[in-house]
Formats: C-alpha cells, sequence, structure tokens
C-alpha cells in the first residue's frame, strides 16, 4: 500500500474508531457515508490532512464526499499539493 | 413564479423518499396536559387514547403542576403576557433579573442570562466569546444545538471520542499553541443516558489551562444531592465556566433556557450573543413559573429522589426482564434495539399496550443504534412502572429480543 494510503488509514483508525470496534476498514471503505466518521467530527481529518501535508483544503473542497473514503482523502490532498 | 408544481413535486418526492425509508416523524396530538398519563390522538382523526407516557422531559413531573400553573397565573395577572420587546430595548422585567439571580444562586455560578431557548443559548454563546485564535473541543456526542453554535463561532474546532479521557488529554496537549481552549460537553448525553466524567474534565482542564461547557438540560433540577446538576454530581461546582441548561424539562417544561457561569463571560453574552439581541424576551408567565419551581426544588429534594427511585426500579426491572440497556444511573434509560424498523415497530406495538415511546433511529442516532429511549418522571407510581415493563416484556417476546444482545439482534433484524 502506498505510503499515504496507509498514514491516513493509520490516522482514521486511531482517530475514529474505538477499541470494541470490531470492523475492519480499507481504502475502499466508506468513512462518511458509512457512519464511521460524521461531518462533525471530520474536522480533526481536515486539521491533520493540513498540518500533514502542508496544504489549505478550503471549506468548500471538503466535502463528506471528498472525504469519504480514502482513496478519496488521498486525492484530494494530491490535488491541494499541487497547487 | 418560484414555487412552481416542478419545484412542488421536487419536494414532494423528497418527502415520499422519507416515508418509504422509514424515516418519516409524524406528530401525535395530546389531548391533556403534559403527565404521566395522557390522552394521546393517533393516528390523526382516531379516537383518543389512554397511554402512560415514558418519553417525556417531565423529570420532575412539574410540567402540570397546580402551583407551578397557579404561579404562572399569578404572573400573568400581575406582568402582563406579553414583553413585545427585545430584553436590552424595553423587554427586561424586575422578574427577568430575579430569575436570572435565583438560577445563579441554584447552579453555584456568578451570574446568569436568559435566553428564549437552551437552542438559543447555545447558539450565540460560542460566537459572543470565542475567536478564530481560540480552540473549541467536544466531545462527539454533543447536543445538535452545540454543533450548530459551534459553526456559527470562528474558533477553531476539534473534537474528541465520546467521554474518552485519553482522547481528549491528547487534543489539549495538541493546541497549547491556541489564545483559549474550551471543553465542551453535555452534562447527561440525551440519546445514552450517560453521564459526562466532569471530575476528570475538570482536571484536565485544569493541567492544560482550558475553560469548561457543560450543557446540563437533561440533568439541572434533579441530577446531584439536591439536584443543582451535573457539576453538583461530580463535586466540581464553582469550576464550570460557562453552564447552560433549559427551563424546559424538569424546571417547568415550559420554555426558555440561559447561560450561567463567569461574570465577564455572561455579560458577554448580554452584550453580543444574537439569539439574546435579537429575539423577544421570554414571557413573564414562564419566568413566573419557573421561579415557582426553582422555589419547590431547592425548599426539598423529594422529587428528585424519587425520580431517582423510579429510575432504579425501572432499570432492574428491564434488566432482568432481558432487555439490552446503555448502562447509566440517569432517568433517560435507553433501550437498544439497533434495527429502525424493529424500534418503530415495538413503538408502535407499545402504544397499543398504552404505553407511549418513541423509536429513535438515524440521523437522530448513529445507524445502526436504533433504540427506543424511555424517560423517568417523578410523576410515574408503581402503578405506572409495572403496567409499562409488562407491556414492554410482552412486546419483547414478540420480537424475540429477550435476553439478547447487540450481535443477536442484528442478527435476527440487520442493521
Amino acid at each position: 500500500m502506498e505510503d499515504m494510503k496507509k498514514v491516513i488509514l493509520d490516522y482514521v483508525i486511531e482517530e475514529y474508531l474505538e477499541d470494541e470496534d470490531e470492523e475492519d476498514i480499507d481504502e475502499n471503505t466508506p468513512l462518511i457515508s458509512g457512519g464511521i466518521v460524521d461531518s462533525f467530527s471530520m474536522v480533526s481529518l481536515k486539521r491533520f490532512l493540513e498540518k500533514k501535508y502542508s496544504i489549505q483544503i478550503p471549506d468548500a473542497d471538503a466535502t463528506p464526499q471528498a472525504f469519504d473514503t480514502v482513496n478519496n482523502i488521498v486525492e484530494l490532498v494530491k490535488r491541494f499539493q499541487e497547487k | 413564479m418560484a414555487y412552481s408544481n416542478k419545484v412542488r413535486e421536487v419536494f414532494q418526492q423528497e418527502l415520499k423518499d422519507l416515508r418509504d425509508a422509514g424515516l418519516f416523524k409524524e406528530e401525535r396530538y395530546i389531548h391533556a396536559p403534559q403527565g404521566a398519563e395522557i390522552g394521546v390522538e393517533f393516528p390523526a382523526g382516531s379516537s383518543v387514547n389512554k397511554v402512560i407516557n415514558m418519553c417525556a422531559n417531565n423529570y420532575l413531573g412539574l410540567s402540570s403542576d397546580p402551583e407551578v400553573v397557579q404561579a404562572a397565573k399569578e404572573g400573568l395577572n400581575s406582568r402582563g403576557y406579553g414583553m413585545s420587546s427585545v430584553r436590552f430595548i424595553c423587554g427586561t422585567q424586575d422578574l427577568h433579573r430575579q430569575l436570572e439571580n435565583k438560577l445563579t444562586e441554584f447552579l453555584g455560578t456568578e451570574d446568569t442570562l436568559l435566553f428564549p431557548s437552551c437552542m438559543d443559548a447555545n447558539a450565540g454563546v460560542f460566537e459572543a466569546i470565542f475567536n478564530e485564535q481560540d480552540v473549541l473541543i467536544a466531545d462527539r456526542l454533543v447536543h445538535a444545538s452545540i454543533v450548530d453554535g459551534m459553526r456559527l463561532c470562528k474558533a477553531q474546532q476539534d473534537t474528541y471520542k465520546h467521554s474518552n479521557m485519553e482522547h481528549l488529554e491528547q487534543k489539549l496537549q495538541d493546541h497549547q499553541d491556541k489564545r483559549y481552549r474550551l471543553i465542551i460537553t453535555d452534562g447527561v448525553f440525551s440519546m445514552d443516558g450517560d453521564m459526562a466524567k466532569l471530575d476528570k474534565i475538570v482536571e484536565l482542564a485544569e493541567k492544560y489551562d482550558s475553560m469548561v461547557f457543560v450543557d446540563d438540560s437533561h440533568a439541572t433540577g434533579f441530577i446531584g444531592k439536591t439536584g443543582r446538576g451535573i457539576h453538583e454530581h461530580c463535586g466540581v461546582m464553582g469550576k464550570i465556566d460557562i453552564i447552560t441548561t433549559t427551563l424546559g424539562k424538569a424546571l417547568g417544561g415550559a420554555s426558555g433556557g440561559c447561560v450561567s457561569g463567569r461574570t465577564e463571560l455572561v455579560e458577554m453574552c448580554r452584550q453580543k450573543a444574537r439569539p439574546y439581541l435579537f429575539s423577544n424576551a421570554v414571557a413573564p408567565v414562564i419566568i413566573s413559573g419557573v421561579l415557582k419551581v426553582l422555589e419547590m426544588v431547592s425548599a426539598s429534594t423529594e422529587r428528585r429522589d424519587k425520580l431517582e427511585q423510579n429510575t432504579i426500579y425501572w432499570r432492574k426491572g428491564l434488566t432482568e426482564a432481558g432487555f439490552d440497556l446503555k448502562e447509566g444511573e440517569s432517568p433517560i434509560v435507553p433501550v437498544m434495539l439497533y434495527n429502525a424498523k424493529l424500534s418503530q415497530d415495538m413503538a408502535r406495538d407499545l402504544y397499543s399496550e398504552g404505553i407511549y415511546a418513541i423509536g429513535f433511529f438515524f440521523p437522530v442516532v448513529p445507524k445502526g443504534q436504533a433504540r427506543i429511549r424511555t424517560q423517568l418522571s417523578a410523576a410515574h407510581e408503581k402503578h405506572h412502572l409495572d403496567k409499562a415493563l409488562d407491556a414492554f416484556i410482552k412486546v419483547g417476546k414478540k420480537y424475540n429480543i429477550l435476553g439478547k444482545g447487540k450481535k443477536e439482534i442484528i442478527e435476527m433484524y440487520g442493521m
């Protein structure tokens, strides 16, 4: 697995899953639409990405769709890294 | 025309989608004052059904209390019906200030400001005090009105796993570079009925130089030995910087809310909070009712003691019958069912048995966490609870969920 995917996936597991959660998540698991991350707690993930990858994600781009899977998030980060 | 037939059809389809998904909410018409037993018309047009109410925030049973009603009537006579003004223009009576002072005394704070509702208090308080140099760190299960209020504020936001003190500590460490930190929690969480670990939160706040905010709407009047709230229960009275609470639950159940806390923070709300500045003053009739409620609950703990006993009895009964309950001590007792349709079907069957309780499902609670949330009242007598228990057991047997846990219920009914 690419390093960025692993880093983001590890963060999501650490930040959002409880110890007793049984589900395994991967880069395709729906995070927002699957109810693992809600729009309220998504702010922590946005802040992590901005700090980790030295980017600014405008609120208009920080949509539930853009954050719904680790794959989507990697695409979003790469888009803003190129700017 | 902006609202054409085409536009109308779009919204009709959206509403139909809600019905088809089993997520459409219907009002029931109550033909009685609020109380332990009420007459309900449901569906609309049907005859009125006498039922035991297991889902009101009428924790102390004061919503229709004769003394409270009498005090409200006297308020109408002496101070009129409405103020027709926002507070700062000509909407503040002596009664408003009297109630604010009484709430300050009751909650053990420095000052209090009334709002039209606690929803309004939560909408206005953060924006009035904090800015982009600050951070608001909230428990992930705080009430929707707090989420909305945080979004209106320019301060940065962060969240911590529900009631997880290690995660909160990590967040406080992460945000030491901010001007002010504010930890935000409910006192009693409205959907799960569990209580905030406020003593631990205050410890962390002191360690990491943070202020503390609590919405104590499901605690004021009955949590703690003398009903002051979660801060009394956790032994941290005087250490909470901002408390918001409602007058629309245990404290009479009419309407109104407040911000209570440090003198300067309350004054900032009086000067800048938009719901305070731009909304009509709380009506004198409500002020008079709440003043009587505070007098009654300050004079005696009889009602909150009875509520506590009712809660113990109810939890014991449901647990022994084999229902899956969220653990806790508060009079909010969720019966976990996980499947949305199951919660609605059981609520419907309970209604047929003369018990009024509602199924809660997404988006009110997370997906796969549907429940029937029961709430106790000091107005409940033992015979009410026994009848309700019998009905729950009968319906629980029908759906074969007694003695079953989460995994087994989900296997039978899905999520």
